[in-house]
């Protein structure tokens, strides 16, 4: 039981870091229908600037300019690339956005080469004791972090102009246009959005029990993908509890992988998948989807 | 060019000339129209003549369609629309209604109002005096302002289309059948609402399938066929023969040849059709 309970807090929290992935990978479908597969090369940026940067800089001012950072390059993809890449389809626009993961990571990965690196976080490796209960504290930073974040971007969503703008278009450009919304900036802040949400959420897949940022982090990245895509692309709702699927899942799995031996090891990689796959049979359009999938 | 060019300094929306083109396909073809300030100009036509195609041209959405301009020039106030995208165009104080309502059925009526006042000029003081308005004009909408506007009746959507693009404070207003698919009585009310906007002093530009609703409401209109003007005067003098109606409608014999000979003999003249 007190196992059980370990592994649930770590899943609830690893999958709320998802989450702030799955979002990011939610708001740019919404605002412009691209399904970006560069999203784990963002994410990779950010966690690398941050754990480059707090030698010199102290890790608070690291993450604010690793964070700052991200939402610039996520920024620039859109403007430098995909603003620019005269396409008919948006299925296009996803393979450009492969092709610019793959250029990212490339180049990420050689610079950090086998280096693992610090992210210098002030929790180290600290646990906090709930009764029996035993769990690290950046696990708990990172839950809180993680809904305090998602909670003022659902505020934003639902009440800004910002986020009026953003659902009008993702409901139907062409109307929002003639209500004069810009689209090109609106598409524009979803990608520095989704940056800046993806910075953070390194900054947590890194710190501990994980040794620090290595050139695999972005794998762990990859394992959002699920998340967003069994919640269903377009909903802000479905990224949520995708992560949180995802997380616990993967934590479960992991836990219990000695009673699990028959499913082979390392079974909990594998779990964010199969769900995504036997959710997806039942519901195609994800969990809380709306649109048809053929449109993806 | 048209030979009506606009003198300088005229306010108003002023087409000239106008060319649109569907990759291959020609939309409109040298057409030309007015709406003096102030004013109600009616389009009619039949479906496929180009109506909508026009007012895409004008509000700058004919790039979501693959549609491009491919001649002659659309003007407002004596600045040049044609090339400009959407929002710059309501920016520039033009705004257009678009067909079948296309309200943002996933949001709230308040948030569909908001979203009409993100592109207007004048900030959140020129919003809440837009709100005002627009909930005098339909008050419905403000006791529904927490409902979904998909959960809206046909013509509360059409109340809502159209004080949605109010929002923005509009010189001139584009509408695009704003009374089709509707019950008679609400298409009556819909039309005594433009009345009404049109008498607070916007401009309106109104595409309608309803022959007699429009030629009540417009002091001018245009017949569209086959992306081509064949036909315009004061909707007075057009509504005194039923040729019209014919016409748009497209059952009158060798209508499209006829049209297209005459068009070289100049535009054809409402004499011959009041006579």
């Amino acid at each position: 039981m007190i196992t059980f309970l370990e592994l649930l807090v770590n899943g609830i929290s690893i999958g709320a870091v998802y989450a702030l992935i799955a979002l990011g990978f939610v708001v740019i479908f919404k605002a412009t229908e691209v399904v970006n597969f560069a999203h784990a090369s963002l994410l990779l940026a950010g966690g690398y600037l941050v754990a480059r940067l707090q030698p010199l800089t102290g890790f608070w001012a690291a993450l604010v300019i690793g964070v700052a950072a991200a939402a610039v390059v996520g920024a620039a993809i859109e403007f430098l690339i995909i603003r620019r890449a005269n396409v008919a389809s948006h299925s296009v626009l996803a393979i450009v956005t492969i092709g610019v993961d793959i250029v990212l990571t490339t180049e990420l990965t050689r610079q950090i080469g086998t280096e693992i690196l610090a992210l210098g976080d002030p929790w180290g490796d600290s646990v906090v004791h709930l009764g029996e209960v035993t769990v690290a504290e950046t696990r708990i930073v990172a839950l809180f972090t993680a809904a305090a974040l998602i909670t003022l971007f659902l505020l934003a969503f639902k009440y800004t102009g910002w986020g009026i703008a953003m659902r009008a278009t993702a409901e139907d450009s062409e109307t929002a246009a003639l209500m004069g919304i810009r689209l090109g900036r609106v598409s524009l802040s979803a990608w520095a959005v989704a940056g800046a949400l993806a910075a953070v959420a390194a900054v947590f897949l890194c710190v501990f029990p994980t040794p620090g940022l290595d050139r695999g982090t972005s794998l762990a990245a990859i394992k959002a993908f699920p998340a967003a895509i069994l919640g269903g692309l377009d909903s802000t709702t479905g990224a949520l509890v995708g992560g949180l699927i995802v997380g616990v899942t993967e934590a479960l799995m992991t836990g219990y992988q000695n009673q699990l031996a028959f499913l082979g090891r390392g079974i909990g990689d594998v779990a964010p998948f199969l769900v995504m796959v036997v959710i997806l049979l039942l519901r195609p359009a994800g969990l809380f989807g709306i649109r048809e999938t053929a449109r993806v | 060019m048209a030979a009506t060019a606009p003198p300088p300094g005229d306010a108003g929306l002023e087409v000239s000339d106008l060319a649109v083109s569907y990759g291959p396909v020609r939309a409109l073809r040298g057409v030309s129209l007015r709406v003096t300030p102030g004013s109600i100009v009616a389009v009619l036509g039949a479906n496929g003549a180009g109506k909508t195609t026009l007012l895409r041209a004008i509000s700058g959405t004919l790039r979501f369609h693959r549609g491009a301009v491919g001649g002659g020039v659309v003007t407002w106030a004596g600045t040049r629309l044609t090339g400009l995208p959407a929002p710059s165009v309501v920016a520039r104080g033009v705004t257009q209604v678009p067909e079948g309502r296309r309200v943002f059925a996933r949001m709230t009526v308040e948030e569909n109002l908001r979203a009409g006042a993100l592109g207007a000029r004048g900030g959140s003081k020129g919003a809440a005096q837009a709100r005002e308005q627009v909930l005098e004009l339909f008050p419905v909408l403000g006791e529904r302002a927490h409902q979904r506007a998909g959960l809206l009746s046909g013509g509360e959507q059409q109340m809502l289309a159209i004080g949605r693009a109010l929002m923005a404070r509009p010189s001139m207003l584009l509408l695009d059948e704003p009374t089709l698919g509707l019950a008679p009585l609400m298409a009556a009310r819909i039309a005594e609402t433009v009345k009404e906007i049109n008498a607070r002093g916007t401009s309106v530009l109104l595409i309608e399938q309803n022959v007699a609703l429009a030629m009540s409401l417009a002091s001018h209109a245009y017949v569209l066929e086959v992306g081509e003007v064949v036909l315009d005067g004061p909707s007075a003098d057009l509504a005194a023969g039923d040729e019209v109606r014919r016409l748009y409608l497209g059952i009158a014999e060798a209508a499209g040849p006829a049209a297209a000979g005459e068009r070289a003999a100049g535009r054809r003249t409402l004499s011959r059709w009041s006579a």
